[in-house]
Protein backbone atom coordinates (compact mmCIF):
# COMPACT_ATOMS: atom_id res chain seq x y z
CA UNK A 1 0.00 0.00 0.00
CA UNK A 2 1.41 3.52 -0.86
CA UNK A 3 1.46 5.62 1.75
CA UNK A 4 2.04 9.36 0.68
CA UNK A 5 3.05 12.23 2.55
CA UNK A 6 4.66 15.55 1.56
CA UNK A 7 8.22 16.84 2.19
CA UNK A 8 7.12 18.07 5.82
CA UNK A 9 6.20 14.51 6.40
CA UNK A 10 2.92 15.02 7.08
CA UNK A 11 0.13 13.16 5.46
CA UNK A 12 -0.66 14.41 1.71
CA UNK A 13 -4.10 16.90 0.56
CA UNK A 14 -4.84 13.79 -1.81
CA UNK A 15 -8.09 16.21 -2.88
CA UNK A 16 -6.14 18.96 -4.42
CA UNK A 17 -6.40 18.29 -8.04
CA UNK A 18 -3.11 18.09 -10.02
CA UNK A 19 -2.64 21.22 -12.45
CA UNK A 20 -4.43 20.22 -15.85
CA UNK A 21 -1.66 19.69 -17.66
CA UNK A 22 -2.36 18.02 -22.02
CA UNK A 23 -1.37 14.56 -21.77
CA UNK A 24 1.20 12.35 -23.67
CA UNK A 25 -0.94 12.12 -26.83
CA UNK A 26 -1.42 16.24 -27.40
CA UNK A 27 -0.69 18.58 -29.90
CA UNK A 28 0.43 20.77 -27.32
CA UNK A 29 3.09 18.35 -26.23
CA UNK A 30 4.11 17.75 -29.98
CA UNK A 31 4.09 21.56 -30.75
CA UNK A 32 6.25 22.20 -27.26
CA UNK A 33 8.14 19.60 -28.28
CA UNK A 34 9.12 20.89 -31.55
CA UNK A 35 9.66 24.31 -30.26
CA UNK A 36 11.92 23.60 -27.18
CA UNK A 37 14.15 21.44 -29.37
CA UNK A 38 14.39 24.56 -31.61
CA UNK A 39 15.17 27.17 -28.90
CA UNK A 40 17.87 24.85 -28.24
CA UNK A 41 19.53 25.76 -31.03
CA UNK A 42 22.96 26.59 -29.77
CA UNK A 43 23.04 22.96 -28.57
CA UNK A 44 22.28 21.08 -31.40
CA UNK A 45 24.64 23.63 -33.43
CA UNK A 46 26.98 22.28 -31.34
CA UNK A 47 26.35 19.23 -31.46
CA UNK A 48 26.29 19.00 -35.18
CA UNK A 49 29.84 20.83 -35.73
CA UNK A 50 31.07 18.20 -33.62
CA UNK A 51 29.54 15.60 -35.45
CA UNK A 52 31.18 16.61 -37.99
CA UNK A 53 34.65 17.25 -36.53
CA UNK A 54 34.89 13.89 -34.70
CA UNK A 55 34.40 11.92 -38.21
CA UNK A 56 38.13 13.71 -39.37
CA UNK A 57 39.85 14.14 -35.74
CA UNK A 58 43.13 13.31 -35.92
CA UNK A 59 43.51 13.72 -39.63
CA UNK A 60 45.38 16.53 -41.47
CA UNK A 61 42.67 17.29 -43.82
CA UNK A 62 39.91 17.33 -41.56
CA UNK A 63 36.40 18.27 -42.81
CA UNK A 64 38.09 19.02 -45.96
CA UNK A 65 37.87 15.05 -46.88
CA UNK A 66 34.09 15.51 -47.47
CA UNK A 67 34.46 18.06 -50.69
CA UNK A 68 37.35 15.97 -51.62
CA UNK A 69 35.95 12.58 -51.37
CA UNK A 70 32.85 14.48 -53.39
CA UNK A 71 34.73 15.74 -56.18
CA UNK A 72 36.40 12.05 -56.96
CA UNK A 73 33.03 10.60 -56.72
CA UNK A 74 31.80 13.27 -58.88
CA UNK A 75 34.52 13.26 -61.25
CA UNK A 76 34.86 9.70 -61.75
CA UNK A 77 31.39 9.34 -62.36
CA UNK A 78 31.14 12.40 -64.61
CA UNK A 79 33.69 11.03 -67.12
CA UNK A 80 32.80 7.28 -66.68
CA UNK A 81 28.38 7.96 -67.42
CA UNK A 82 29.43 10.67 -69.89
CA UNK A 83 31.45 8.53 -72.09
CA UNK A 84 28.92 5.47 -71.90
CA UNK A 85 25.83 8.21 -72.94
CA UNK A 86 28.14 10.24 -74.99
CA UNK A 87 27.57 13.49 -73.48
CA UNK A 88 29.58 16.66 -73.74
CA UNK A 89 31.81 16.68 -70.41
CA UNK A 90 31.54 20.53 -70.14
CA UNK A 91 28.15 19.89 -69.59
CA UNK A 92 27.52 16.37 -68.11
CA UNK A 93 30.68 17.13 -65.13
CA UNK A 94 28.97 19.75 -63.97
CA UNK A 95 25.54 18.03 -63.97
CA UNK A 96 26.98 14.81 -62.16
CA UNK A 97 28.10 16.62 -59.55
CA UNK A 98 25.22 18.74 -58.88
CA UNK A 99 22.86 16.28 -58.73
CA UNK A 100 25.52 14.28 -56.52
CA UNK A 101 25.73 17.45 -54.18
CA UNK A 102 21.78 17.25 -54.06
CA UNK A 103 21.46 13.77 -53.43
CA UNK A 104 23.63 13.46 -50.93
CA UNK A 105 21.81 15.81 -48.84
CA UNK A 106 18.84 13.77 -49.38
CA UNK A 107 20.44 10.78 -49.03
CA UNK A 108 21.69 11.81 -45.84
CA UNK A 109 18.40 12.81 -44.30
CA UNK A 110 16.79 9.72 -45.23
CA UNK A 111 19.30 7.00 -44.38
CA UNK A 112 20.55 9.15 -40.46
CA UNK A 113 17.07 9.75 -40.59
CA UNK A 114 16.25 6.54 -39.87
CA UNK A 115 18.78 5.68 -37.08
CA UNK A 116 18.54 9.24 -35.09
CA UNK A 117 16.60 7.60 -32.21
CA UNK A 118 18.47 4.44 -32.08
CA UNK A 119 22.05 5.91 -32.41
CA UNK A 120 20.87 8.63 -29.76
CA UNK A 121 19.68 6.07 -27.56
CA UNK A 122 21.66 6.98 -24.56
CA UNK A 123 20.94 10.18 -24.70
CA UNK A 124 17.33 9.92 -25.25
CA UNK A 125 17.50 7.01 -21.68
CA UNK A 126 19.42 9.40 -19.77
CA UNK A 127 19.03 13.00 -20.24
CA UNK A 128 15.36 14.75 -20.59
CA UNK A 129 15.66 16.08 -23.85
CA UNK A 130 12.81 17.26 -26.57
CA UNK A 131 12.81 14.67 -29.11
CA UNK A 132 13.12 17.10 -31.97
CA UNK A 133 16.78 17.79 -30.75
CA UNK A 134 18.23 15.23 -31.86
CA UNK A 135 15.85 15.92 -35.68
CA UNK A 136 17.40 19.16 -35.49
CA UNK A 137 21.01 18.02 -34.77
CA UNK A 138 20.81 15.76 -38.13
CA UNK A 139 19.23 18.11 -40.18
CA UNK A 140 21.93 20.64 -39.47
CA UNK A 141 24.47 18.41 -39.95
CA UNK A 142 23.29 17.25 -43.48
CA UNK A 143 23.55 20.88 -43.85
CA UNK A 144 27.22 21.55 -42.98
CA UNK A 145 27.95 18.54 -45.16
CA UNK A 146 25.74 20.19 -48.53
CA UNK A 147 28.05 23.27 -47.12
CA UNK A 148 31.16 21.25 -47.59
CA UNK A 149 29.89 19.93 -50.64
CA UNK A 150 28.97 22.96 -52.36
CA UNK A 151 33.13 24.02 -52.49
CA UNK A 152 33.20 21.68 -55.28
CA UNK A 153 29.99 22.88 -57.44
CA UNK A 154 31.66 26.58 -57.34
CA UNK A 155 35.26 25.25 -58.22
CA UNK A 156 33.07 23.59 -61.00
CA UNK A 157 31.28 26.52 -62.05
CA UNK A 158 34.59 28.82 -62.51
CA UNK A 159 36.06 25.88 -64.96
CA UNK A 160 33.16 25.02 -66.52
CA UNK A 161 31.04 28.44 -66.63
CA UNK A 162 27.44 28.42 -66.46
CA UNK A 163 24.48 30.83 -67.80
CA UNK A 164 23.67 31.78 -64.36
CA UNK A 165 21.58 34.54 -63.63
CA UNK A 166 18.85 36.21 -60.90
CA UNK A 167 16.66 33.36 -61.18
CA UNK A 168 19.46 30.83 -60.04
CA UNK A 169 18.70 32.56 -56.79
CA UNK A 170 15.67 30.64 -56.54
CA UNK A 171 18.15 27.92 -55.43
CA UNK A 172 17.93 29.52 -52.48
CA UNK A 173 14.24 29.01 -51.68
CA UNK A 174 15.05 25.51 -53.64
CA UNK A 175 17.44 24.57 -50.57
CA UNK A 176 15.31 25.81 -47.73
CA UNK A 177 12.62 23.77 -48.83
CA UNK A 178 15.09 20.65 -49.08
CA UNK A 179 15.85 20.97 -45.58
CA UNK A 180 12.15 21.65 -44.19
CA UNK A 181 11.57 18.16 -45.77
CA UNK A 182 14.86 16.57 -44.19
CA UNK A 183 12.90 17.42 -41.02
CA UNK A 184 9.71 15.50 -41.58
CA UNK A 185 11.39 12.73 -42.93
CA UNK A 186 14.11 12.38 -40.18
CA UNK A 187 11.00 12.69 -37.56
CA UNK A 188 8.41 9.70 -39.30
CA UNK A 189 11.39 7.49 -40.55
CA UNK A 190 13.03 7.70 -37.27
CA UNK A 191 10.00 7.14 -34.72
CA UNK A 192 9.17 4.16 -37.09
CA UNK A 193 12.53 2.90 -37.31
CA UNK A 194 12.74 2.84 -33.61
CA UNK A 195 9.55 0.87 -33.10
CA UNK A 196 10.56 -1.64 -35.66
CA UNK A 197 14.18 -2.34 -36.31
CA UNK A 198 13.89 -3.71 -39.89
CA UNK A 199 13.06 -0.31 -41.36
CA UNK A 200 16.33 1.18 -41.78
CA UNK A 201 18.20 -1.67 -43.38
CA UNK A 202 14.96 -1.91 -46.08
CA UNK A 203 15.60 2.20 -46.43
CA UNK A 204 19.33 1.86 -46.40
CA UNK A 205 18.30 -0.60 -49.61
CA UNK A 206 16.24 1.32 -51.39
CA UNK A 207 17.77 4.58 -51.35
CA UNK A 208 20.33 2.71 -53.13
CA UNK A 209 17.73 1.56 -55.62
CA UNK A 210 16.24 5.13 -55.61
CA UNK A 211 19.70 6.82 -56.88
CA UNK A 212 20.11 4.59 -59.77
CA UNK A 213 16.36 5.95 -60.56
CA UNK A 214 16.69 9.22 -60.35
CA UNK A 215 18.68 11.51 -63.13
CA UNK A 216 21.44 12.47 -61.55
CA UNK A 217 24.14 10.05 -63.23
CA UNK A 218 22.18 9.79 -66.47
CA UNK A 219 20.27 12.87 -68.46
CA UNK A 220 16.38 12.62 -68.83
CA UNK A 221 16.13 15.02 -71.04
CA UNK A 222 18.76 12.97 -73.23
CA UNK A 223 16.33 9.83 -72.97
CA UNK A 224 12.93 12.13 -73.95
CA UNK A 225 15.24 12.47 -77.03
CA UNK A 226 15.19 9.15 -78.14
CA UNK A 227 11.92 7.40 -79.20
CA UNK A 228 12.50 4.52 -78.55
CA UNK A 229 12.69 5.14 -74.79
CA UNK A 230 10.94 8.36 -74.31
CA UNK A 231 7.95 6.56 -73.49
CA UNK A 232 9.49 4.67 -70.99
CA UNK A 233 11.01 7.44 -69.69
CA UNK A 234 8.30 9.02 -68.17
CA UNK A 235 8.51 6.84 -65.36
CA UNK A 236 11.42 8.45 -63.64
CA UNK A 237 8.87 11.64 -62.73
CA UNK A 238 6.82 8.94 -60.50
CA UNK A 239 10.33 9.14 -58.59
CA UNK A 240 9.41 11.78 -56.12
CA UNK A 241 13.43 12.29 -55.87
CA UNK A 242 13.43 13.62 -59.01
CA UNK A 243 11.16 16.77 -58.43
CA UNK A 244 13.45 17.63 -55.14
CA UNK A 245 16.58 17.27 -57.41
CA UNK A 246 15.11 19.21 -60.15
CA UNK A 247 13.85 22.36 -58.39
CA UNK A 248 17.56 23.22 -56.68
CA UNK A 249 19.69 21.65 -59.66
CA UNK A 250 18.05 23.72 -62.56
CA UNK A 251 19.21 27.06 -60.30
CA UNK A 252 22.14 26.23 -59.85
CA UNK A 253 23.20 24.84 -63.20
CA UNK A 254 21.27 28.53 -64.79
CA UNK A 255 18.65 26.34 -66.83
CA UNK A 256 14.98 27.78 -67.01
CA UNK A 257 12.86 26.75 -63.93
CA UNK A 258 9.85 23.99 -64.24
CA UNK A 259 7.32 24.61 -61.88
CA UNK A 260 5.69 21.01 -62.09
CA UNK A 261 8.44 20.10 -59.87
CA UNK A 262 7.88 23.02 -57.05
CA UNK A 263 4.38 21.94 -57.01
CA UNK A 264 4.49 18.21 -56.47
CA UNK A 265 7.63 19.04 -53.87
CA UNK A 266 4.76 21.80 -52.41
CA UNK A 267 2.41 19.07 -52.22
CA UNK A 268 4.60 16.40 -50.88
CA UNK A 269 5.93 19.14 -48.27
CA UNK A 270 2.86 19.65 -46.51
CA UNK A 271 1.66 15.49 -46.85
CA UNK A 272 4.85 14.59 -45.15
CA UNK A 273 5.03 17.18 -42.55
CA UNK A 274 1.31 16.78 -41.72
CA UNK A 275 1.52 12.61 -40.84
CA UNK A 276 4.98 13.34 -39.34
CA UNK A 277 3.09 15.71 -36.33
CA UNK A 278 0.57 13.10 -36.59
CA UNK A 279 3.06 10.56 -35.93
CA UNK A 280 5.29 13.02 -33.19
CA UNK A 281 1.47 13.60 -31.46
CA UNK A 282 1.03 10.18 -31.41
CA UNK A 283 4.56 8.34 -30.37
CA UNK A 284 6.56 11.22 -29.07
CA UNK A 285 6.12 10.03 -25.70
CA UNK A 286 6.84 5.92 -26.93
CA UNK A 287 10.31 6.47 -28.04
CA UNK A 288 11.81 6.27 -25.00
CA UNK A 289 10.16 3.39 -23.97
CA UNK A 290 11.39 2.08 -27.58
CA UNK A 291 14.55 2.62 -27.79
CA UNK B 1 9.50 32.13 -9.85
CA UNK B 2 6.67 29.41 -8.64
CA UNK B 3 8.43 26.64 -6.08
CA UNK B 4 9.23 23.20 -8.07
CA UNK B 5 6.89 20.41 -7.20
CA UNK B 6 6.33 16.75 -8.17
CA UNK B 7 3.25 15.37 -8.43
CA UNK B 8 2.43 11.87 -9.07
CA UNK B 9 -1.17 10.52 -9.07
CA UNK B 10 -1.58 7.03 -10.06
CA UNK B 11 1.17 6.78 -12.47
CA UNK B 12 2.61 3.41 -14.02
CA UNK B 13 4.87 2.31 -16.35
CA UNK B 14 5.16 -0.62 -18.94
CA UNK B 15 7.83 -1.62 -20.86
CA UNK B 16 7.00 -3.01 -23.97
CA UNK B 17 9.37 -5.89 -24.36
CA UNK B 18 10.19 -6.42 -28.26
CA UNK B 19 12.33 -9.61 -28.79
CA UNK B 20 13.89 -9.22 -32.27
CA UNK B 21 10.70 -11.14 -33.66
CA UNK B 22 8.20 -8.80 -32.55
CA UNK B 23 9.97 -5.34 -32.97
CA UNK B 24 10.23 -6.69 -36.95
CA UNK B 25 7.38 -5.35 -39.48
CA UNK B 26 6.85 -9.00 -40.52
CA UNK B 27 5.30 -9.88 -37.75
CA UNK B 28 2.84 -6.60 -37.55
CA UNK B 29 2.35 -6.99 -41.25
CA UNK B 30 0.95 -10.76 -40.93
CA UNK B 31 -0.88 -10.21 -37.97
CA UNK B 32 -2.86 -7.84 -39.45
CA UNK B 33 -3.32 -9.83 -42.84
CA UNK B 34 -4.13 -13.08 -40.61
CA UNK B 35 -7.04 -11.11 -38.71
CA UNK B 36 -5.53 -11.29 -35.92
CA UNK B 37 -6.12 -8.41 -33.47
CA UNK B 38 -2.56 -6.28 -33.23
CA UNK B 39 0.64 -7.58 -31.81
CA UNK B 40 1.01 -4.49 -29.78
CA UNK B 41 -0.96 -7.29 -26.82
CA UNK B 42 1.11 -10.25 -27.42
CA UNK B 43 4.16 -8.18 -26.73
CA UNK B 44 5.33 -9.27 -23.20
CA UNK B 45 5.27 -5.80 -20.80
CA UNK B 46 7.60 -5.34 -17.84
CA UNK B 47 5.44 -3.16 -14.90
CA UNK B 48 8.48 -1.60 -14.15
CA UNK B 49 6.12 1.34 -11.98
CA UNK B 50 2.55 0.85 -10.83
CA UNK B 51 0.46 2.80 -8.31
CA UNK B 52 2.93 5.31 -7.99
CA UNK B 53 1.19 8.33 -5.75
CA UNK B 54 3.78 11.28 -4.99
CA UNK B 55 4.03 14.78 -4.02
CA UNK B 56 6.99 16.36 -3.22
CA UNK B 57 7.27 19.96 -2.27
CA UNK B 58 10.35 22.78 -1.99
CA UNK B 59 12.46 21.45 0.65
CA UNK B 60 12.36 17.87 -0.28
CA UNK B 61 15.24 15.73 0.65
CA UNK B 62 14.16 11.85 -0.34
CA UNK B 63 16.39 8.95 -0.15
CA UNK B 64 15.20 6.08 -2.39
CA UNK B 65 16.04 2.99 -1.33
CA UNK B 66 15.00 -0.62 -2.41
CA UNK B 67 17.04 -3.44 -4.21
CA UNK B 68 18.58 -3.63 -7.35
CA UNK B 69 15.83 -3.65 -9.89
CA UNK B 70 13.08 -2.17 -7.74
CA UNK B 71 12.16 0.65 -9.44
CA UNK B 72 14.44 3.59 -8.32
CA UNK B 73 15.81 4.24 -11.63
CA UNK B 74 13.41 4.12 -13.72
CA UNK B 75 10.80 6.72 -10.68
CA UNK B 76 13.53 9.34 -10.89
CA UNK B 77 13.34 8.91 -14.77
CA UNK B 78 9.49 9.06 -14.57
CA UNK B 79 10.33 12.03 -12.54
CA UNK B 80 13.13 13.94 -14.97
CA UNK B 81 10.60 13.54 -17.42
CA UNK B 82 12.33 11.30 -19.42
CA UNK B 83 9.74 8.67 -19.21
CA UNK B 84 5.55 10.01 -19.22
CA UNK B 85 3.89 7.51 -17.37
CA UNK B 86 2.20 4.85 -19.61
CA UNK B 87 -1.04 5.55 -17.44
CA UNK B 88 -2.07 8.29 -14.55
CA UNK B 89 -0.14 11.40 -14.56
CA UNK B 90 3.28 13.01 -13.64
CA UNK B 91 3.42 16.51 -13.04
CA UNK B 92 7.11 18.13 -12.26
CA UNK B 93 7.69 21.84 -12.38
CA UNK B 94 11.02 23.43 -11.88
CA UNK B 95 13.96 23.09 -13.33
CA UNK B 96 15.48 19.21 -13.59
CA UNK B 97 18.87 18.58 -13.47
CA UNK B 98 19.41 14.69 -13.67
CA UNK B 99 22.57 12.86 -12.63
CA UNK B 100 22.43 9.51 -13.71
CA UNK B 101 24.77 7.47 -16.00
CA UNK B 102 27.96 9.92 -16.45
CA UNK B 103 28.93 8.33 -19.83
CA UNK B 104 25.53 9.72 -21.30
CA UNK B 105 25.89 13.30 -22.97
CA UNK B 106 29.53 13.06 -22.82
CA UNK B 107 32.13 12.88 -25.68
CA UNK B 108 35.19 11.25 -25.03
CA UNK B 109 37.25 13.04 -27.74
CA UNK B 110 36.41 16.23 -26.56
CA UNK B 111 37.98 18.20 -24.07
CA UNK B 112 36.16 18.44 -19.92
CA UNK B 113 35.65 22.31 -20.65
CA UNK B 114 33.82 21.41 -23.79
CA UNK B 115 31.84 18.81 -21.63
CA UNK B 116 30.96 20.97 -19.44
CA UNK B 117 29.42 23.30 -21.76
CA UNK B 118 27.62 20.45 -23.30
CA UNK B 119 26.58 19.48 -20.38
CA UNK B 120 25.10 22.43 -19.17
CA UNK B 121 23.30 23.56 -22.68
CA UNK B 122 21.67 19.68 -22.20
CA UNK B 123 20.32 20.89 -18.72
CA UNK B 124 18.58 23.92 -20.53
CA UNK B 125 21.85 26.86 -20.22
CA UNK B 126 22.77 29.18 -22.35
CA UNK B 127 26.46 29.24 -23.80
CA UNK B 128 26.87 32.62 -22.45
CA UNK B 129 25.48 31.59 -18.88
CA UNK B 130 28.01 28.08 -18.93
CA UNK B 131 30.68 30.52 -19.69
CA UNK B 132 30.39 32.47 -17.00
CA UNK B 133 30.00 29.66 -14.62
CA UNK B 134 33.47 27.83 -15.76
CA UNK B 135 35.56 29.06 -13.45
CA UNK B 136 33.47 28.63 -10.41
CA UNK B 137 33.06 24.64 -12.16
CA UNK B 138 36.47 24.36 -12.32
CA UNK B 139 36.88 25.89 -8.63
CA UNK B 140 34.95 23.09 -7.47
CA UNK B 141 36.09 20.41 -9.29
CA UNK B 142 39.63 20.96 -8.75
CA UNK B 143 40.91 19.23 -12.05
CA UNK B 144 42.86 22.41 -12.70
CA UNK B 145 45.01 21.92 -16.27
CA UNK B 146 43.23 18.53 -16.80
CA UNK B 147 40.12 20.22 -17.82
CA UNK B 148 42.14 20.97 -21.22
CA UNK B 149 42.15 17.28 -21.62
CA UNK B 150 40.45 15.00 -23.57
CA UNK B 151 37.89 13.28 -21.58
CA UNK B 152 38.91 9.43 -22.38
CA UNK B 153 42.04 10.15 -20.37
CA UNK B 154 39.44 10.64 -16.94
CA UNK B 155 39.21 8.43 -14.47
CA UNK B 156 35.82 7.51 -13.31
CA UNK B 157 35.62 9.62 -9.82
CA UNK B 158 37.27 13.00 -11.98
CA UNK B 159 34.21 12.61 -14.35
CA UNK B 160 31.63 12.60 -11.53
CA UNK B 161 33.35 15.52 -10.33
CA UNK B 162 32.82 16.96 -13.53
CA UNK B 163 29.63 15.90 -13.62
CA UNK B 164 28.62 17.05 -10.26
CA UNK B 165 30.24 20.24 -10.76
CA UNK B 166 27.82 21.10 -13.74
CA UNK B 167 24.67 19.84 -12.50
CA UNK B 168 25.51 22.35 -8.83
CA UNK B 169 26.79 25.20 -10.44
CA UNK B 170 23.52 25.50 -12.64
CA UNK B 171 21.15 26.11 -9.78
CA UNK B 172 18.41 23.54 -10.14
CA UNK B 173 15.03 23.18 -9.00
CA UNK B 174 15.28 19.64 -8.71
CA UNK B 175 18.34 17.17 -8.27
CA UNK B 176 17.98 13.87 -9.56
CA UNK B 177 20.78 11.65 -8.31
CA UNK B 178 21.24 8.19 -9.21
CA UNK B 179 24.06 6.11 -7.68
CA UNK B 180 27.36 6.07 -8.80
CA UNK B 181 28.26 9.15 -7.26
CA UNK B 182 30.18 7.11 -4.85
CA UNK B 183 33.23 6.46 -7.01
CA UNK B 184 34.52 10.18 -5.54
CA UNK B 185 37.33 10.22 -2.65
CA UNK B 186 36.46 11.40 0.36
CA UNK B 187 37.41 14.54 0.87
CA UNK B 188 35.57 15.54 -2.51
CA UNK B 189 32.75 13.65 -1.11
CA UNK B 190 32.44 16.19 2.04
CA UNK B 191 32.47 18.92 -0.47
CA UNK B 192 30.22 17.83 -2.62
CA UNK B 193 27.58 17.25 0.15
CA UNK B 194 27.99 20.91 1.31
CA UNK B 195 27.39 22.28 -1.71
CA UNK B 196 24.14 20.08 -2.15
CA UNK B 197 22.89 20.79 1.12
CA UNK B 198 23.31 23.90 0.33
CA UNK B 199 21.53 23.65 -2.97
CA UNK B 200 18.38 22.50 -2.16
CA UNK B 201 18.08 24.69 1.16
CA UNK B 202 18.08 27.54 -1.34
CA UNK B 203 15.75 26.07 -3.33
CA UNK B 204 14.55 22.74 -4.07
CA UNK B 205 13.82 19.44 -4.08
CA UNK B 206 16.46 16.58 -4.42
CA UNK B 207 16.00 12.89 -4.80
CA UNK B 208 19.17 10.47 -3.92
CA UNK B 209 18.96 6.98 -4.68
CA UNK B 210 21.71 5.17 -3.53
CA UNK B 211 23.13 2.18 -1.25
CA UNK B 212 25.05 4.25 0.71
CA UNK B 213 23.50 4.65 4.30
CA UNK B 214 25.84 7.31 5.29
CA UNK B 215 25.32 9.67 2.66
CA UNK B 216 21.62 9.02 2.24
CA UNK B 217 21.75 10.23 6.28
CA UNK B 218 23.69 13.24 5.47
CA UNK B 219 21.76 14.44 2.31
CA UNK B 220 18.29 13.39 3.00
CA UNK B 221 15.19 13.42 5.94
CA UNK B 222 12.71 11.74 4.37
CA UNK B 223 12.77 8.08 2.28
CA UNK B 224 10.92 6.16 0.17
CA UNK B 225 11.03 2.25 -0.10
CA UNK B 226 10.65 0.36 -3.38
CA UNK B 227 9.67 -2.55 -3.76
CA UNK B 228 8.80 -4.69 -6.84
CA UNK B 229 7.67 -1.44 -9.05
CA UNK B 230 5.68 0.38 -6.13
CA UNK B 231 6.41 2.27 -3.14
CA UNK B 232 6.42 0.31 -0.09
CA UNK B 233 6.83 2.70 2.42
CA UNK B 234 7.51 6.47 2.26
CA UNK B 235 8.14 8.37 5.41
CA UNK B 236 11.01 10.25 7.92
CA UNK B 237 14.30 8.72 6.57
CA UNK B 238 14.85 6.93 10.04
CA UNK B 239 11.80 5.22 10.07
CA UNK B 240 11.82 3.61 6.38
CA UNK B 241 15.98 2.48 6.53
CA UNK B 242 14.92 0.79 10.46
CA UNK B 243 11.96 -1.02 8.38
CA UNK B 244 14.03 -1.82 4.80
CA UNK B 245 16.96 -2.79 6.60
CA UNK B 246 15.79 -4.79 9.68
CA UNK B 247 17.87 -2.20 12.35
CA UNK B 248 18.21 1.15 13.22
CA UNK B 249 20.54 2.21 10.62
CA UNK B 250 20.96 5.44 11.38
CA UNK B 251 21.51 5.13 15.72
CA UNK B 252 23.94 2.81 14.48
CA UNK B 253 26.16 5.62 12.36
CA UNK B 254 25.58 8.17 15.03
CA UNK B 255 26.84 5.44 17.75
CA UNK B 256 30.46 5.35 15.59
Amino acid sequence: MAVTVTAEGGPAEQARPLPDVPGPRSWTRAFDDLSQGWRQRSLWGYLGWQDIKQRYRRSVLGPLWISISMAVIATAMGILYGALFNEDIKTFLPYVATGLLIWNFIQGCILEGSEVFIANEGLIRFLPAPLSLHVYRLVWRQVLFFAHNVIVWVILMIIFPHPLGWMSLMALPAFAVLVLNGGWITILSGILATRFRDIPPIVASLTQLVFFMTPIVWSYDRLQENPAVAERARIAELNPVLHFIEILREPMLGDAITWRHWIVVGVITVVGWAVALVCMRNYRARVAYWV
Amino acid sequence: MTDPTIDIRDARVDFPIFDAKSRSLKKAVLGKAGGRIGTESKVPIIEALRDINLSLRKGARVALVGHNGAGKSTLLRLMSGIYEPTRGQAVVQGKVAPVFDLAVGMDPEITGLDNILIRGLFLGMTKKQMESRVDDIAAFTELGDYLDMPLRTYSTGMRVRLALGVVTSIDPEILLLDEGIGAVDAQFLAKARDRLNELVERSGILVFASHSDEFLADLCDTAIWMEHGTIREHGPLREVLHHYKGHDVLAELERR
